[in-house]
């Protein structure tokens, strides 16, 4: 292992792939801000799987020939001075062969002649130390609070497009957002309780004041494997597809994955015993998440359009009607819980996007539909697989039955409803932006001492 | 006003035009070849001529309409969906629904739970696979379905994927099956892959109905999938026409003129936006310059009219042609043949040497030696001197070419060889797996899907402007990827330049796993027919950066090293068969099933006019010999040895029945939970020894079609304990393994860990018994106690077991799995010292230890060991490296020992001949991570590693070759350290 050393600190460009759709640029204020020049590579395309490709063993999962294809790409293109480069890598650890891709990456640069450049390996095991590269506690609540907002923007976001009347105003929400966070970021603000609150706030009005047409649309849900889900490059752009075929789409926050790893410390107590310290760092871990969480919740609770996302325990409760939660590989229990929980919250039709051959999938992915078929009569769940060599059509044509599916049932629920009388449900409340400024006080009044 | 559908699919485009209310006016069924505006332009012309040029509704379906709909901006619907719109609207009382496209199959469910269902990324079972399978046996599919009606026999042909069933299919025509046989296999394999990847355990019964192309014409299929499911489906009228009906029926909302229509398809021919490779050739003096270098680069070796003084024969029967030519002493090539093996290759040599014979009475053959696939039976049919593996003959004629080469890619038909050579040795070699199939069959197969001959095809790609980049995955992808090619307006040239691009992608980064020039050395030799097609060699030339040498007889090379050898070990007289004996030589098949033991080979015999049998297609050498040798020294028989003491499967009424499902990591646990619940005092049942017909039995609860072999047999073992009468099943999840300190962690992987929650969702009779699947690990004993007590008290209250019986339990447990660890390391130990007293070769199978399951391995370690060597597995190699220093996460215990073992290869002493062959199961992804790791520990110490990949596959007739490739560079290099 290469250390990063403090003069690197100085001199050095980070380069980090694009993981998450909202998250990245925040993250990026909050590196800059703590001193490292960071980047996220944001190349796409053929060429840049074709570098993963050659670089990666051609069986190793698609995230990682995406990922680290990135990375290799920037180095190759001539646009960063390799002798002043480092990249930085996301690890989750665990019996997946995710927990590799760091290696896979440093054995590619050793194939390159590149086996000089550092590469920071971020995880919350906390794995590798660094001289000159260190996750302060600043930096962490910083981390957190970008969470946040950024599953906060994705759900707005989401939720506000499909319906806008003006196209391109939700974008423009988005990024005026990001813009005022990472101003926020660099100034060293933000990450407080009380800005957090104030700013989810804030945004969800902005949202809310973004005029809306009423349509009604089939809704979509995404679960699946973490990269390949939030990812547009991995994905084919299965957002943009879902929204040019008319649909409202709801991704489950960022958060969700890292509350799944802290609940996963106390079954691992349970079934394989271990030291209560750690039992008593995961409680904790998941009691602050539970309170950020909160947050968001409270913030969404006076408006009607929006679609707040469930307390986690309510996702815990709904896995454990379907797997037990000692499966904690990949996205484990949690992608069931997920599934259940979009269908419980208005998303019957639920897209499980993952890497061609992934291997918690065949347990968690395709393993449960048949049990969350038997839980949900009505539910329409399809696998699609992603790879470097499977084609978009193949993707495309099954979301499109899928979707096809989708409008029939819809047909069927309206017709059904039609003759039961009822009507369809309720407006934006007149007084949602009164109720909201209430809700702010409201968050206040957690008495949070994280 | 008229309704228009039109239903562009994979390889057909079809047009039905209907009267308001839907009665059909005109439909057409056309193949597009890829080029599929004009065929549009073609079919609209003709509904034109029919009704003028009204303005009608439009809407398009399938999945190549999807672009084309999205591109003009005109109405689309999914096919799937059509389909069940015509379906109701015709047959309205129908139950299911199977149609099967040229890459699609779907079924749909009416009744009882709507549901429709179409394969996912990876299906073998559709039409192109029936197209692939028959031009493979030279066919045409109508053919196919024509012998299959007088089959006396079905053939199990692995359907996962075109490249599997043709590991399967190649060896079946090579051995003499017969092709009827063969044709009800090819059937079989697609029903059963639609049975076990679309229907996943839910019942097809009732109306059911058959659309698309090949239920339509093939009337075999339709009556193999009656037989299969047991039911009486009906073929409708205008089955091919559902999905485009379903188009013209649905709700309309755009109506054009048809003159419009026409008029948007004819502009969409200029589209182009697919990702592009740069062009092979941009000008044809760039091309002449090209051809005038490699013709210059590869003189030397001349071609003679007429044999002069003492010839030798060399043969080489590949997998897809017959190469046959003599040489003269001073090398000289005298009438080359290169030619479709047609799955006859003895009528090949005889028709070769009956010419012969009749042009050159006097001819002076002083040697003969034959290679390839076809090697034993040519070999016994034509007496000739010598057989040898392909890998030498391609070895020699390399060298006899270019003696400083220290590269050598030799692309044929099905197989792919690479080996580098340092110090007149051959250093590494590499070989396809099983599922890389970037060769030459596979551009052959394409090029006849598109309606060309192999050489117009390739001659196409040349001067293509703008070749598709189409990646470098295997076959099934590679048809994917070529339909949104076609989709995206690529023309066939560039889909013919991007194909042979692919198949060096294949060759440089999956099988050899290059990412520089420079590792493969200076003087690079490609050879192989595959390399005759310039497409290829210049993709090759261009994606290294490096000028290669490709020898003028490129196809022929293994033929010429085969006369070379056998002009080396020419005695006074060769024995092969004479001038007259030509004359009368006769050659009958017949196929049998061996029932020498539980394999149940099936048999090809071959029968010569003067009484000689060859026998093919066995595992062992009893059909041959009368005898079943006995192995000997061959860690993975005495394996099974040892677990078939804990195999029970008798019930024992007064006790409690558990029942352990004898797969994945209860192939190593077997002896500890066994111990531990007769300790307990149940009566321990177990499932039998994993065999075909125990998958079968499982397969229609398999979730998820592109999991590994290993798991999905699981399904079977566990139908067979409730078959058995279990009271209850045991099988725990176990996200950790034993530590045995060899690595960061010790985990299982996933499938490993958590496959017991697959079975809890997925086999519905497991809620009949006890099943019992709560979370429990090893590698702790006292937690293990803990959790063991509160699992037996939750599923066996009334047991009230005490805490003493449960420590008794545990402790003979542990014991019990020590002493069976012990028992195969210290028979490890055994061998290698035999193996250092008598130099005979070993070879280290590593695998896991659910590799040791006769139906995962297929018998390989028994190859081996039949091939002279010893055989060791990965966990005979006791583990005492301490934690191991590797270049990727070694978190996972198995995987663990694989490093170890290859430590050990590597560290082996000199008078140790040790090499590594790593078994891979397909769709194994921790295995993405360990083979390089493996590969390179072993290859630092100049040790061998070959891996192979597994699946459902029974014919290890390729597996064979390279096991024999690499025996032969085994020897080769102790000669030469002689």
């Amino acid at each position: 292992m290469i250390d990063f050393t403090k003069q690197m600190k100085e001199e050095y460009t980070i380069l980090c792939p694009d993981i998450f759709p909202t998250h990245m640029a925040l993250f990026e204020s909050i590196f800059r801000m703590n001193g490292y020049n960071f980047e996220v590579v944001r190349d796409e395309g053929k060429a840049v799987i074709d570098t993963g490709l050659k670089y990666l063993h051609n069986d190793m999962c698609y995230p990682a020939i995406c990922s680290c294809g990135q990375l290799l790409y920037a180095l190759e293109s001539g646009r960063y001075d390799v002798n002043k480069t480092a990249l930085l890598f996301f690890q989750t650890g665990g019996g997946c062969r995710a927990s590799n891709y760091i290696f896979l990456l440093r054995k590619a640069l050793k194939e390159m002649d590149l086996g000089f450049v550092p590469v920071i390996s971020v995880s919350f095991s906390g794995l590798e130390k660094y001289s000159g590269f260190k996750i302060t506690p600043g930096m962490l609540k910083a981390g957190f609070s970008s969470l946040i907002y950024g599953d906060m923007l994705l759900l707005l976001k989401n939720q506000t497009a499909p319906y806008e009347t003006n196209k391109g105003d939700t974008d423009n929400v988005v990024k005026k957002w990001i813009d005022e966070l990472s101003a926020q970021f660099r100034s060293g603000k933000g990450s407080s309780k009380k800005a957090i609150r104030k700013n989810l706030a804030d945004m969800a009005a902005d949202f809310h004041n973004i005029p809306r047409e009423k349509k009604d649309l089939v809704k979509v849900g995404i679960v699946g494997e973490i990269y390949v889900k939030y990812s547009s490059f991995a994905n084919r752009g299965l957002e943009k597809f879902l929204a040019s075929q008319g649909c409202e789409y709801m991704i489950p926050g960022v958060t969700g994955f890292l509350q799944y790893c802290a609940a996963n410390v106390e079954t691992d107590h349970c079934y394989y015993g271990g030291s209560f310290l750690k039992l008593k760092i995961g409680a904790l871990a998941e009691k602050i998440l539970a309170k950020y969480e909160e947050y968001i919740i409270r913030t969404l609770k006076p408006y009607t359009e929006f679609v707040a996302p469930s307390p986690f325990e309510k996702v815990k409760e709904l896995a454990d009607t379907i797997i037990d939660r000692g499966v904690k590989m990949g996205e484990g229990w949690l992608l069931p819980g997920e599934i259940a929980e979009l269908i419980e919250k208005g998303y019957p039709n639920v897209i499980c996007a993952q890497p061609f051959g992934c291997l918690p999938n065949h347990i968690v992915g395709k393993g449960t539909i048949r049990k969350l078929r038997e839980l949900y009569p009505d539910a329409n769940i399809f696998p699609v697989d992603y790879d470097a060599g499977a084609s978009a059509v193949n993707q495309e044509n099954r979301i499109k039955l899928m979707l096809s599916i989708a409008r029939d049932n819809k047909a069927a629920r309206a017709g059904q409803a039609e003759t039961d009388g009822q009507t369809e449900r309720g407006e934006t409340t007149d007084n949602a932006t009164a109720e909201a400024a209430a809700t702010v006080s409201e968050n206040n009044d957690i008495e949070d001492n994280l | 006003m008229k309704r228009l559908g039109i239903d562009i699919g994979s390889t057909t485009l079809k047009a039905v035009i209907t009267s308001e209310d839907g009665r059909i006016l005109f439909s057409k069924y056309q193949r597009h070849l890829s080029r599929i505006p004009e065929t549009a332009t073609e079919v609209l012309s003709l509904v034109k001529e029919i009704c003028n040029d009204e303005e009608v509704f439009v809407c398009l379906s399938g999945s190549a309409g999807m672009g084309v709909a999205e591109s003009l901006d005109l109405p689309f619907i999914q096919e799937v969906y059509a389909e069940k719109t015509a379906v109701s609207r015709f047959y309205p009382d129908t139950d299911a629904v199977i149609e099967l496209g040229g890459e699609d199959a779907k079924i749909i469910f009416l009744t009882g739970g709507f549901e429709m269902r179409m394969n996912g990324t990876c299906a073998g079972g559709t039409g192109a696979f029936i197209d692939q399978m028959a031009t493979l046996m030279k066919l045409s599919p109508d053919e196919l379905n024509e012998l299959s009606k007088t089959h006396t026999r079905v053939y199990t042909i692995a359907s996962r994927c075109g490249v599997f069933a043709k590991s399967d299919i190649q060896p079946l025509l090579n051995q003499g099956a017969k092709n009827e046989d063969v044709a009800a296999g090819i059937f079989a394999a697609v029903v059963n892959q639609t049975v076990a990847g679309l229907a996943q355990g839910r019942k097809i019964e009732g109306n059911v109905l058959y659309l698309g192309g090949p239920l339509t014409f093939l009337s075999e299929l339709r009556k193999t999938f009656d037989e299969i499911l047991g039911i009486k489906g009906t073929l409708p009228e205008n089955s091919l026409f559902y999905v485009a009906l379903g188009a013209a029926l649905s709700k309309q909302e755009k109506s054009c003129k048809l003159s419009d229509i026409i008029k948007l398809f004819e502009k969409s021919s200029s589209l182009k936006k697919y990702e592009s490779c740069p062009p092979l050739f941009k000008t044809e003096e760039d091309y002449e310059e090209f051809k005038l270098r490699h013709k210059r680069n590869s003189a030397g070796i001349a071609e003679l009219d007429a044999p002069r003084g003492k010839v030798y024969l060399g043969v080489d029967a590949g997998s897809t042609t017959v190469k046959i030519l003599l040489t003269d002493e001073k090398g000289n090539i005298i009438r080359p043949l290169y030619t479709p093996s047609v799955g006859k290759p003895i009528e090949i040599v005889l028709d070769y040497l009956k010419k012969l014979y009749e042009d050159f009475p006097d001819i002076e053959i002083a040697g003969s030696a034959v290679t390839g696939y076809g090697e034993e039976m040519i070999k016994n049919a034509f007496r000739i001197d010598n057989g040898l593996v392909e890998t030498v003959a391609h070895y020699t004629a390399a060298k006899k070419f270019r003696p400083d080469v220290n590269f050598i890619l030799d692309i044929g038909g099905q197989d792919m060889k690479c080996f580098k050579i340092r110090n007149d040795l051959i250093d590494q070699l590499f070989l396809n797996e099983a599922c890389s199939s970037g060769c030459g069959s596979f551009l052959q197969t394409f090029a006849e899907s598109l309606g060309y001959g192999v050489e117009e095809f390739a001659g196409l790609g040349l001067f293509a402007d703008a070749p598709v980049n189409l990646g470098s995955r295997c076959t099934v992808f590679m048809n994917s990827s070529v339909k949104q090619a076609q989709k995206d307006g690529a023309s066939v040239e560039n889909i013919s330049a991007g194909l042979s691009i692919s198949v060096v992608k294949n060759a440089l980064y999956k099988v050899i796993r290059i990412a520089k020039a420079e590792d493969l050395g200076k003087n690079i030799v490609v050879q192989g027919g595959t390399f005759l097609n310039d497409c290829v060699l210049r993709a090759f030339e261009q994606e290294l950066g490096v000028e290669v040498i490709r020898p003028e007889f490129s196809a022929l090379m293994g033929a010429y090293g085969a006369a070379l050898y056998a002009q080396k070990l020419a005695k006074d007289k060769s024995t092969l068969i004479t001038k007259d004996e030509i004359a009368n030589f006769s050659h009958k098949v017949s196929n049998i099933t061996c029932n020498g033991c539980g394999n149940h080979c099936n048999l090809t015999l071959n029968l010569f006019a003067d009484g000689r049998r060859f026998i093919a297609g066995n595992r062992c050498s009893k059909p041959v010999t009368g005898e079943k040798t006995e192995a000997s020294d061959d860690m993975y028989a005495y394996k099974l040895k040892l677990l078939a003491n804990y195999v029970n499967t008798e019930h024992d009424d007064e006790k409690i029945n558990i029942g352990l499902p004898l797969g994945l990591n209860f192939y190593e646990l077997l002896p500890f939970w066994h111990e531990f619940f007769s300790e307990l005092g149940f009566n321990v049942i177990t499932s039998p020894f994993s065999d075909r017909k125990l998958y079968e039995y499982g397969q229609y609860t398999i979730p998820s079609d592109t999991i590994c072999y290993p798991a999905k047999l699981i399904h079977g073992h566990i139908e067979a304990l409730l078959r058995e009468g279990a009271d209850a099943i045991f099988y725990p999840d176990m996200s950790y393994n034993i530590d045995e300190k060899q690595g960061d962690d010790h985990f299982n992987c996933p499938v490993v860990a958590y496959y017991p929650q697959v079975i809890k969702l997925n086999v519905a009779d497991v809620k009949k018994t006890k099943f019992i699947s709560d979370f429990i690990s090893l590698y702790d004993k006292k937690q293990f106690v803990k959790r063991i007590k509160a699992i037996l008290k939750k599923h066996f209250p009334e047991k009230n077991f005490t805490a003493k019986q449960i420590g008794d339990a545990t402790e003979a447990a542990y014991a019990e799995y020590a002493e069976y660890l012990e028992s195969i390391r210290t028979e490890g130990e055994k061998y290698i010292e035999k193996a250092k007293a008598t130099g005979k070769p070993v070879i280290l199978l590593a695998g896991r230890p659910y590799h040791a399951d006769p139906e995962i391995n297929h018998g390989i370690h028994e190859l081996i060991s039949r091939l002279g060597a010893i055989v060791l597995s990965e966990d005979s190699v006791r583990p005492n490296h301490g934690k191991l220093d590797t270049n990727v996460r070694n978190q996972w215990t198995y995987h663990a020992r694989l490093y170890n073992a290859a430590k050990f290869v590597a560290n082996a002493p000199e008078d140790l001949d040790i090499h590594l062959v790593q078994l891979v199961s397909f769709g194994c992804g921790v295995d993405a991570v360990t083979t390089d790791e493996v590969r390179s520990i072993v290859e630092s110490s100049g040790r061998l590693y070959a891996q192979i990949k597994i699946d459902e596959i029974s014919n290890t007739g390729a597996v064979t070759i390279r096991l024999r490739s690499l025996m032969s560079v085994l020897e080769l290099r102790k000669n030469k350290k002689i």
